[in-house]
Order: structure tokens, then C-alpha cells, then sequence
């Protein structure tokens, strides 16, 4: 754990996202199972609904932010370098937000009429 | 700290030394599905994307993921996702101070390997129904 402090927040965190995962990936295996081999329309349809649309951005947050608490406690354990670790610490943060972006982007395309 | 390392001190035993143990796989596991996990979502945002682009382009990702290839890749991802997940409730039952028992700790091991594999072909075999 990195020594700002900031260990029992991200202890927290972790657990709270963990918690929240567990419906909201209930949610993403039934949407994705009951789009198996389905056509654009049926998907768009479907992300177009408010309730799904709204599920599927607090999944991509909650799970988002979950994997970035993961993966800094990964490098935190292997990577001694300071460099290195400061430096896979930020591409950590970069490419969580960068997917979380391209996921949001595809739905807010989607819900507003793509 | 390299220095310390050093002294003629006996360092402890690492990884290597160990017999590897149920357990200590489940633990190896969960980093390494959450991991996996971690690129694995890629895959659905490609998948949501493609639906935002057109359907030509969403025919040909949804037509990559019927692929035995792309399949292969989706058991992957479902089986890490659904072992990392019980994994996770694993770690959630041990916060709250339970399940520390050895006996215990052994089951929940087995349970979760067992219940993460059950769980996968329970899926996919739902996922199949869905298609046909």
C-alpha cells in the first residue's frame, strides 16, 4: 500500500465496488447471454431502453473502478522501481478512463439514436 | 533494500519452497483472473461499440465472437469473470472475520473452482438455448 494514507480508502473502495459488482454483473451476463448472435437493431433496442442504458453506465463505473483498485495493488506488489512504478500506476488510471470513455461514448451513441 | 537482502540473515522462504496447495492456487487464481479480466473487458466495449457504429460492422464483430475462435475467447472470459466473482464473495465472507477454519478454508477452495466450472457450462448452456 502506498505510504499517503490513502491504504484504508482504497481497502474500502475495493470492497464497495466488489459489492456493487455482484448485481450490476448479474445485469451484464443476462444482457450480454440474451444478445448471443442477435441483430444491430435488437441491441440498439435494447441499449435505448433507459433502465438498461442506465445499468450498463453504473456497470462500466463500478467495475471500472474496480479493476484500477486491482491493478494498482498488482503493481504495487511486483514493481519496486519508483520510475516504473509511478509511471504504471498512471497508464493504470489512463487506460481504465480510456476504457470507461469508449464504453460511454458507445452507449450515449447508441441511446441517442445511432 | 537490496542491501538488507544482503546480510547474511536467512531470507524467507518464497514461493518456490511451498508445495503448492489448493488454497494457495485459489489465491493465484483470482489475481490472474482479475487480471485477465482486467483486458478482457475490452471485448465488450468492442462489442458495444461495434453496435454504436453500423450494422455492417456489428455483423462482423458479432460474427468474430460465433467463431470458435472468438467463443474460445468468451468461455475464457465468462469462466474468469464467474471464478473471480465468487472468489470475491470468497473475500467478502472473510472480512467480516468467518471462515477461517481450516476445514472451512479448504471448502470454499473446492467450492469455488467446482462452483465457477458448474456455473460457466450453466451459462453457456443457457447461452446455446438462447441461439436456437
Amino acid at each position: 500500500m502506498s505510504p499517503d494514507k490513502s491504504g484504508t480508502r482504497h481497502f474500502w473502495q475495493q470492497r464497495a465496488t466488489a459489492i456493487a459488482n455482484v448485481p450490476l454483473v448479474l445485469f451484464l451476463l443476462w444482457f450480454i447471454v440474451s444478445h448471443l448472435g442477435a441483430a444491430r437493431a435488437d441491441v440498439v433496442a435494447s441499449v435505448q431502453n433507459p433502465f438498461n442504458a442506465i445499468l450498463l453506465v453504473l456497470s462500466f463505473m463500478s467495475i471500472l473502478w474496480h479493476m484500477r483498485l486491482g491493478m494498482e495493488m498488482v503493481v504495487e506488489d511486483y514493481v519496486q522501481d519508483a520510475r516504473t512504478l509511478h509511471g504504471l500506476l498512471l497508464l493504470n488510471k489512463v487506460f481504465t478512463a480510456a476504457v470507461g470513455v469508449a464504453a460511454l461514448y458507445a452507449i450515449l451513441r447508441i441511446f441517442f439514436g445511432a | 533494500m537490496v542491501e538488507r537482502n544482503l546480510s547474511s540473515r536467512p531470507l524467507s522462504p518464497h514461493l518456490q519452497i511451498y508445495k503448492p496447495m489448493l488454497t494457495m492456487m485459489m489465491s493465484i487464481m483470482h489475481r490472474i483472473t482479475g487480471i485477465a479480466l482486467y483486458f478482457g473487458i475490452i471485448l465488450l466495449v468492442w462489442w458495444l461499440s461495434a453496435a454504436s457504429v453500423s450494422d455492417g460492422y456489428f455483423d462482423f464483430v458479432q460474427g468474430f465472437f460465433g467463431h470458435w475462435f472468438g467463443r474460445l475467447l468468451l468461455f475464457g472470459f465468462t469462466w474468469a469473470l464467474i471464478h473471480h466473482a465468487l472468489g470475491g464473495l470468497r473475500h467478502l465472507l472473510w472480512d467480516t472475520g468467518r471462515g477461517y477454519d481450516l476445514k472451512v478454508v479448504e471448502w470454499l477452495a473446492r467450492a469455488n473452482l467446482a462452483g465457477s466450472i458448474a456455473l460457466t457450462f450453466l451459462l453457456w448452456i443457457i447461452g446455446y438455448g438462447v441461439m436456437a
